[in-house]
């Protein structure tokens, strides 16, 4: 039974994981006030013969005070989750180093497309691949997304990666995944009656595996 | 009963002698009176309640139980079930209309038109809506959309399949969708209700705006009828543009269009910005009447003033505003401009504050209270309690780069179901209870409303609060069967957990419909006020006449004067009691010969 | 006052209740199936019987992938291919969907037998990979793999269907209400699994085996244009002129490319 965020898998996780903290922290904060204030107030001040409430219509003081503390608490976290979603999401974040593959959604599969021997993609001897993700550790990914018919978005939660492919979008998703092993990625817009099943394994390999793989698929894989 | 005669002096005993007397069908049926309007609402909407809690008991055993045959699951055609067992289709179709009808044709109605067309007038010293005419169209309207939806059940191909918020391409495309009548129906039924909300509102403005009773200034409103003011003008506004969303959707799909369609130059993306553009204030609409009520529920309950009546009016003010523009929250992942992304990040974490300054001030409101713990108080002191864990669960998705991983999976589901059914639907059990002496002369068990209470705040929050946590496991939306994934394999326990504390949940609202439907016949007679309330509404007989007062009332100080010095030895000061120091006030505008 | 209460309520419910009705498009399953041979329903007439080969070489079946869907996988000793050219000894050519183009007395009709054709998806793939069907004939889809398939028909002439079966042992039925060839059925779910229906009016049809050969039977006298429709190859067409109970041969050599 797993009760928190999946294992961090990627260099995104590190900070995504971290703001997730800190606003369950201030949120908790905030909850714990409110909740036990609740509870003691209901408790404290519940009616009894002979009391009476007291009158009063409120205090501008209060107001200032849980007004202010709310907005900057909420600038603040702006300021720094923007930081780190233009890193994530902005096109000019994508690193100059990364692979490209293209991937191509469509109801109710994966398409893979994948540089080949030349790493270049867009060639002859690039490779598609139907339902398998094969990134290698430590080195920046780009995923080219596209749709065939409908949005679908592509989801490995171990990496903190969510993005929406658009028919009529060419769409862009960089990642650098930090942990070997295998994986998995889902679908996380409803695309019809088979969404749930728009699964393919994702397999974080070494450089070494990653180009044995590669090798193999052009040799003769499958198509 | 022409809405002109509303507008003639009243003779005598609320307006009836005037009259011939009115066959049963004008009266019950065809009846323009705001109340009887608000009840037939009320009906309607629970029966619509009732259906979309059947819905989501066929999700939870589906999700509970992949793969297993549905008890009674026989009944169902072949289309939907195959051996009993749930089909991926009729899945996709079931979380489609479950959330379709619980924000249309239950929540929506259950607080604005019940709500509004009840209580405005009453609480504002009118005499009736302003159009009584439109209003009762409103409602026929309303009916009519929710029968055409239902519709889509009997149809070749059943139902839509692309969720409550029907995203296109899927939905322009029935080759994609396999639904084929069933979105055109959808269409239509949105556009038919879209007319009945419009129609509603201009109402409740108008009435509010021109028809309040001398001595009834703005600030002396009530939090209830300013949240359901502020909500018609959230309504006016943003279901046209729901409209023409589904005429253009509607279009699409049998006309050849291809407004959401790329493959002939059309945007996959424009369906999205026009349905949250309407989506991200029609939530408020579906909160804010909730908050309003909530708001004289607790300062009844605590006998003492709304804590900051003002800075609650301009919260409402603040949340109606802002929520125009935080549409694209909805759409952090959804390839548009990561630049947009910032700035509805920016709108949407402000507008916590103004949530988090209602939250402050209801608590506020029971410090130092002499607290009555009635059912309507222990609903109302849910709501503020599960309101606060929905509001709180909305800022990880504001932070952008945290929704990341949330969006799309079931927290969402659980934030969703903190702010409708912890807000909006324990503030809904407050209302029902609150005001039924008032609709129908008699009073809710106490009893029953008590054990309701408690057993749905437990069955409640072990169905929900869960949901956040198979959520950050990363278990999607709207999926079939959360085994396929090996990674969301060892969560399933906690899905089998929230299946049977959903099927418990379900089973409990028994007591309150049971409660809802034996007191209408058998409940003890209610007292005229037997809340003892400040509100216009309690200085008329249970149930209220047609024409509420033979003459408006003047009104001579605020609403939620509870424990003032002035009351005496009452802990509550109704509106319209003249005191001996209160002087008259000066007429508020009203049409002449009123 | 309450009587008028529970008036009201019954007024509306009056009003809310849905029509009963639950509208399927599905014909009722038939009995239990057996493979249906197109031409049963002659017993005299004339027959046309021919092989059917390909010249070159036949170009390879993509090998299909099937490590994302274990259970299927596990139903092949080596690695099943796409069934894109299924070819026999000395090229002779299977799948091939021979059928009467014309020639057919106009107002002749034909009553589709009661037994189904069936559709089995086992291992991942359609079977069998081309069939013929009468138009009314049922067509019993049925999954004897554990996993999701959902069975995509698109048609021009036929209302266009597309179900899913989420487990082993589900059963549908579905009957096509015009003539097409061929109606592509897929799985969008596998996007390997194609098959090809050829709804017909007639029971004149059939489709070649593995040794090429095909044999339409029940034919009435007259001159028919018959028609062999390959799923790579093409079409090819020939004239065969039939009297009384005479069989005719009709041979087709597609050229592979």
């Amino acid at each position: 039974m797993r009760w928190w965020l999946p294992d961090a898998g990627s260099t995104f996780a590190g900070p995504i994981d971290a703001l997730f903290l800190a606003i369950l922290i201030i949120t908790g904060i905030a909850l714990v006030l409110v909740e036990v204030g609740l509870v003691t107030f209901v408790i404290r001040y519940r009616g009894r013969p002979g009391r009476k409430a007291f009158y009063t219509h409120g205090s501008t003081r209060s107001e200032v005070i849980w007004t202010a503390i709310p907005a900057v608490t909420m600038v603040a976290l702006g300021l720094i989750s923007n930081h780190y979603w233009v890193l994530i999401k902005d096109k000019r974040s994508v690193p100059p180093n990364a692979y490209h593959l293209g991937v191509h959604a469509k109801q109710f599969e994966w398409q893979v497309t994948y540089p080949g021997p030349d790493e270049k993609l867009g060639t002859s001897d690039d490779f598609t691949v139907r339902n398998q993700l094969h990134v290698i550790v430590n080195q920046p990914f780009a995923v080219e997304l596209t749709s065939e018919d409908v949005i679908h978005s592509f989801f490995v939660p171990e990496w903190r990666l969510k993005q929406d492919a658009v028919p009529g979008m060419h769409i862009t998703a960089w990642f650098e995944a930090t942990k070997t092993g295998e994986f998995e990625l889902g679908c996380a817009e409803l695309c019809g009656m088979g969404h749930y099943k728009m699964r393919a394994r994702v397999f974080v390999h070494t450089p070494d595996e990653y180009k044995a793989w590669v090798a193999q698929q052009a040799a003769g894989g499958t198509e | 009963m022409t809405s002109v005669a509303h507008a003639k002096p009243q003779g005598g005993g609320g307006g009836h002698d005037a009259h011939a007397p009115m066959s049963f069908w004008r009266k019950y049926i065809f009846s323009t009176d705001h109340k009887i309007i608000g009840i037939q609402f009320l009906f309607v909407s629970l029966f619509f309640l009732l259906v979309g809690g059947l819905l989501a008991m066929q999700i939870r055993w589906q999700l509970g139980f992949p793969g297993k045959p549905l008890p009674g699951g026989g009944i169902l055609p072949e289309t939907m079930v195959s051996g009993g067992v749930i089909l991926p289709e009729y899945y996709v179709q079931l979380v489609s209309m479950h959330g379709t009808f619980m924000v249309f044709f239950a929540i929506m109605p259950l607080l604005v038109g019940v709500y509004a067309n009840f209580l405005i007038p009453l609480k504002i010293g009118a005499h009736d809506m302003a159009f009584p005419r439109i209003n009762m169209a409103s409602f026929w309207l309303a009916l009519l959309a929710g029968l055409i939806m239902t519709a889509s059940f009997f149809v070749p191909n059943g139902p839509i399949r692309s969720g409550w918020t029907n995203y296109a391409p899927l939905a322009a495309r029935p080759d994609l969708s396999g639904v084929t009548v069933g979105q055109m129906l959808w269409c239509i039924s949105i556009v038919v209700l879209g007319l009945s909300s419009v129609l509603g509102s201009l109402n409740y403005i108008t009435t509010v705006i021109n028809h309040r009773a001398p001595g009834m200034t703005w600030f002396r409103m009530p939090l209830s009828v300013w949240a359901l003011f502020i909500t018609a003008i959230l309504g006016v506004l943003a279901l046209p543009v729901l409209q023409g969303a589904a005429i253009m959707l509607l279009f699409d799909n049998v006309l050849g269009t291809h407004f959401f369609d790329p493959v002939a130059g059309g945007q996959a993306l424009l369906w999205q910005h026009l349905f949250w553009f309407f989506g991200h204030p029609e939530v408020y609409i579906l909160i804010l009447p909730a908050m309003g009520m909530v708001s004289d529920i607790i300062a009844n309950g605590s006998r003492k003033p709304i804590f900051g009546y003002h800075s609650m009016v301009f919260a409402i003010i603040g949340i109606a505003f802002l929520g125009w523009i935080v549409w694209g929250h909805h759409m952090f992942m959804s390839g548009m401009n990561p630049t947009l992304g910032s700035t509805f990040m920016v709108s949407t974490l402000l507008i916590a504050v103004p949530s988090a300054i209602k939250v402050f001030n209801w608590l506020g409101t029971i410090w130092r209270g002499n607290i009555r713990f009635h059912v309507p108080m222990l609903n109302a002191l849910g709501f503020v309690s599960m309101f606060t864990i929905g509001g709180l669960s909305g800022i990880f998705m504001a932070a952008t780069p945290v929704d990341i991983p949330l969006h799309d999976t079931q927290f969402i589901v659980a934030h969703i179901h903190y702010v409708l059914f912890g807000g909006s639907l324990f503030a809904l059990f407050a209302a029902i209870t609150y005001w039924y002496p008032k609709m129908f002369g008699r009073m809710m068990s106490e009893r029953i409303g008590k054990v309701h209470f408690w057993l749905t705040f437990i069955f409640y929050n072990m169905t929900f609060f869960p949901m956040h946590i198979i959520g950050m496991g990363g278990q999607m939306r709207r999926i079939y069967d959360p085994t396929i994934y090996t990674f969301l394999k060892p969560q399933q326990p906690l899905n089998v957990f929230i299946s049977y504390s959903a099927f418990a949940l379900f089973a409990v609202q028994i007591l309150f419909a049971f409660n809802f439907l034996w007191s209408l016949k058998f409940g003890k007679k209610a007292p005229q006020n037997p809340w003892d309330d400040n509100g216009m509404e309690w200085s008329l007989p249970n149930p209220a006449p047609h024409g509420n007062w033979d003459r408006i009332p003047n009104v001579y100080r605020g609403p939620y004067e509870f424990s003032s010095p002035d009351a005496g030895s009452a802990d509550f000061l109704p509106q319209n009691l003249k005191l001996p120091t209160d002087r008259d006030p000066v007429p508020a505008t009203l049409p002449a010969g009123h | 006052m309450n009587g008028r209460i529970f008036s009201v309520v019954g007024g509306m419910f009056l009003l809310t209740v849905c029509s009963k009705g639950n509208q399927s498009n599905a014909a009722p399953v038939a009995p239990p199936p057996a493979p249906a041979a197109a031409a049963d329903i002659a017993t005299a007439g004339g027959t046309i019987t021919g092989k059917i080969k390909f010249t070159g070489t036949a170009p390879r079946n993509p090998a299909i992938d099937m490590s994302e869907e274990a259970a299927c996988k596990a139903k092949y000793p080596t690695t099943p291919t796409e069934e894109n050219v299924v070819s026999g000894p000395a090229n002779a050519l299977a799948n091939v969907f021979v059928y009467v183009k014309s020639g057919v007395p106009a107002g002749q009709t034909f009553t589709a037998p009661t037994t189904p054709v069936v559709l089995d998806q086992n291992g991942c793939r359609y079977h069998p990979h081309v069939l013929g069907i009468m138009v009314g004939q049922p067509l019993e889809i049925q999954n004897s793999d554990p996993v999701l398939h959902n069975i995509k028909a698109i048609a021009k002439a036929n209302r266009p269907f597309n179900v899913s079966q989420p487990g082993a042992g589900m059963k549908t039925s579905r009957t096509f209400s015009a003539p097409e060839v061929m109606v592509n059925l897929e799985c969008n779910v596998h996007g390997w699994m194609h098959a090809y229906a050829g709804v017909r009016s007639d029971p004149f049809f059939a489709v070649s085996k593995p040794d090429g050969s095909f044999t339409i039977s029940g034919l009435p006298p007259g001159t028919f244009t018959i028609e062999a429709w390959h799923e790579k190859f093409g079409t090819q067409t020939a004239t065969v002129t039939i009297a009384g109970t005479e069989s005719k041969t009709a041979n087709f050599t597609f050229a592979a490319h």
